[in-house]
């Protein structure tokens, strides 16, 4: 599972996808868990990562790491593992 | 190295030019206190859901309202209506300031009586009134706003018995431009029942005739519909003192001003386009004033405002118990506030403000209640910041008839607490608890044990 190659995420938390035209806003943490996929580090990695960065809890960001994929998907934002 | 705030990642497709059906942001600052305040510490305290009242708002809005009559008409008062928020902390305060009690129901009666309130200064609506009410408010000398012809009828059958002339007014429905018109209470005006009702009054010595009485509607956002109204009164007044030499004592204007909710349906926030009380002063007394009574012998004004005094004065606080994804992607939230205790989410979209800092990402949301119930929806749509769970809210504006149009349903009803002019907290309502509504029930020998 990886952000796909075209998609370009700009510093300010500007998503823009040239296949479609669309246009997306992330938050800071958002943005940093986009770049991690881009790079195609794995979820629990990246859970990990936030865990130790951020004040919370692992089933929090568990969850809302799901919630977070579960949302590119639907954006197609995201390219599934041995697809295109 | 110290750990960052947490915020949950969030993403959302800019629609530009698209026109958002969950409205503008209107709060970029939490809410961290109330009258100084901490949200926090209430809820430690205290515990979530918790209503929080403002008695220096309250003060300071009965004081303005004041100030708006009496600057512009010579003899004013205001009485509390009491099913707007009748808890005895809140009706004091009011009665501190000066008001009057207006109810509508035997219990209220007695609650203004229990408060303190003298009988001659309590205002009797309604179209309940029974013939154990009314023996009380006659003998009092409560000055009792008739609803219907039975219930005229039952003073002039009681009244004699007690050797008291029952002090009354009739309540008067009539057509102000404003629909659907609120005629089920009391006597039309257009159609000569007024007048039917007022001409039995005066023939009888059962009653005296004390004053006219009138209540349009609520939330009313039309001043001119009151400039008809007391117009309207002013001449029924005019017509009784031709008629019979008789002189009315007041005018009673009723309630219904607008307050800063902002009702369902509604594009911009009540704060931006609803009526001040000053605009509804002005369209009153105007009125009056430009009517046939002479300048020197103008009746006293009587309002009985209710919502446009204490929604702002109420907060109720509430904690995120949860998010949820929903199936067409939308973003849910469920709080611990229901519909059971916020009965006015069905009208407003109630303003809710986080109670702790958050950043300036936000994302559409509905924001359920903890009700297992469809119906249980605070928010159909708002756009709030990234709440997490435990983050504490502040709904805005609940001061007027959810603290006493809640219902005992699912949870139990939560505290109430009043912050004085000094900043400190009083409890003024406890919390509901299973012993307690226990108490009003009994089972029957045979149901008393089981097997399973
Ligand atoms: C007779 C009467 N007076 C006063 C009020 C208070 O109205 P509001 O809260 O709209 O000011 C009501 C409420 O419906 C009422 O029925």
């Amino acid at each position: 599972m990886k952000i796909k190659n075209n998609i370009a995420v700009s510093d300010s938390g500007f998503v823009f996808n040239p296949a479609t035209g669309e246009s997306f806003s992330a938050n800071p943490i958002g943005m940093e868990i986009m770049e991690l996929l881009k790079k195609g580090t794995p979820t629990q990695e990246i859970s990990n990562t936030i865990l130790e960065k951020y004040e919370t809890d692992a089933p929090t960001i568990d969850k809302d790491l799901h919630d977070f994929i579960q949302i590119l998907k639907q954006y197609t934002l995201i390219e599934e593992h041995g697809k295109a | 190295m110290e750990k960052q705030r947490y915020e949950r990642p969030m993403i959302k497709k800019l629609e530009s030019n698209m026109p958002n059906k969950f409205g503008m942001r209107t709060e970029y600052r939490p809410m961290t206190h109330i009258d100084n305040v901490a949200v926090k510490d209430l809820i430690d305290e205290y515990g979530s859901p918790l209503f929080v009242i403002s008695e220096k708002t309250i003060r300071n809005n009965i004081r303005s309202a004041r100030k708006a009559f009496e600057t512009r008409y010579p003899k004013v008062q205001f009485a509390w209506s009491y099913k707007t928020n009748y808890l005895d902390a809140v009706c004091r305060t009011f009665h501190q300031e000066g008001s009057w009690a207006e109810v509508v129901s035997g219990f209220e009666y007695d609650k203004a009586l229990h408060n303190g309130v003298d009988g001659s200064k309590i205002i009797f609506n309604g179209p309940d009134k029974t013939e154990e009410d009314l023996n009380k408010a006659i003998k009092n000398n409560s000055l009792i706003h008739i609803d219907h012809l039975d219930e005229l009828y039952a003073i002039s059958e009681i009244a004699p018995g007690l050797n008291k002339k029952a002090q009354v007014a009739i309540r008067v429905n009539m057509d102000t431009g404003i629909y659907p018109m609120w005629d089920r209470f009391g006597f039309n005006y257009e159609n000569g029942q007024a007048w039917d009702a007022l001409n039995k009054i005066m023939r009888t010595d059962a009653m005296e005739l004390v004053g006219l009485h009138t209540h349009i509607g609520t939330f009313m956002l039309s001043p001119n519909a009151y400039a008809v109204a007391a117009g309207k009164l002013a001449d029924l007044a005019i017509g009784i003192k031709d008629k019979y030499g008789h002189e009315i004592k007041y005018i009673d204007m009723g309630g219904g001003f607008a307050s800063k909710n902002k009702l369902k349906g509604t594009y911009l926030p009540g704060t931006d386009i609803n009526p001040s009380v000053n605009d509804f002063a002005e369209a009153i007394t105007g009125a009056l004033i430009n009517s046939n009574f002479k300048p020197d012998n103008l009746p006293l004004l009587i309002l009985e405002t209710g919502r446009a005094l204490i929604d702002d004065a109420a907060n109720l606080l509430g904690t995120v118990i949860s998010n949820k994804r929903l199936s067409d992607g939308r973003r849910s939230t469920i709080l611990d506030v229901g519909v059971n205790i916020l009965f006015t989410s069905f009208w407003y979209d109630h303003k809710i403000t986080p109670a702790q800092p958050f950043t300036q990402y936000a994302e559409d949301t509905v924001l359920y209640g903890p009700l297992c119930m469809n119906i249980d929806v605070i928010r159909e749509n708002i756009s709030l910041p990234l709440l997490n769970k435990g983050d504490h809210v502040v709904i805005q504006h609940v001061g007027a008839y959810n603290m006493t149009q809640w219902m005992q349903f699912i949870t139990l009803r939560p505290r109430i607490v009043m912050i004085d002019p000094e900043n400190n907290v009083h409890v003024i309502r406890e919390r509901e608890t299973l012993d307690r509504l226990l108490e009003f029930e009994k089972v029957p020998d045979h149901l008393k044990t089981f097997d399973l």
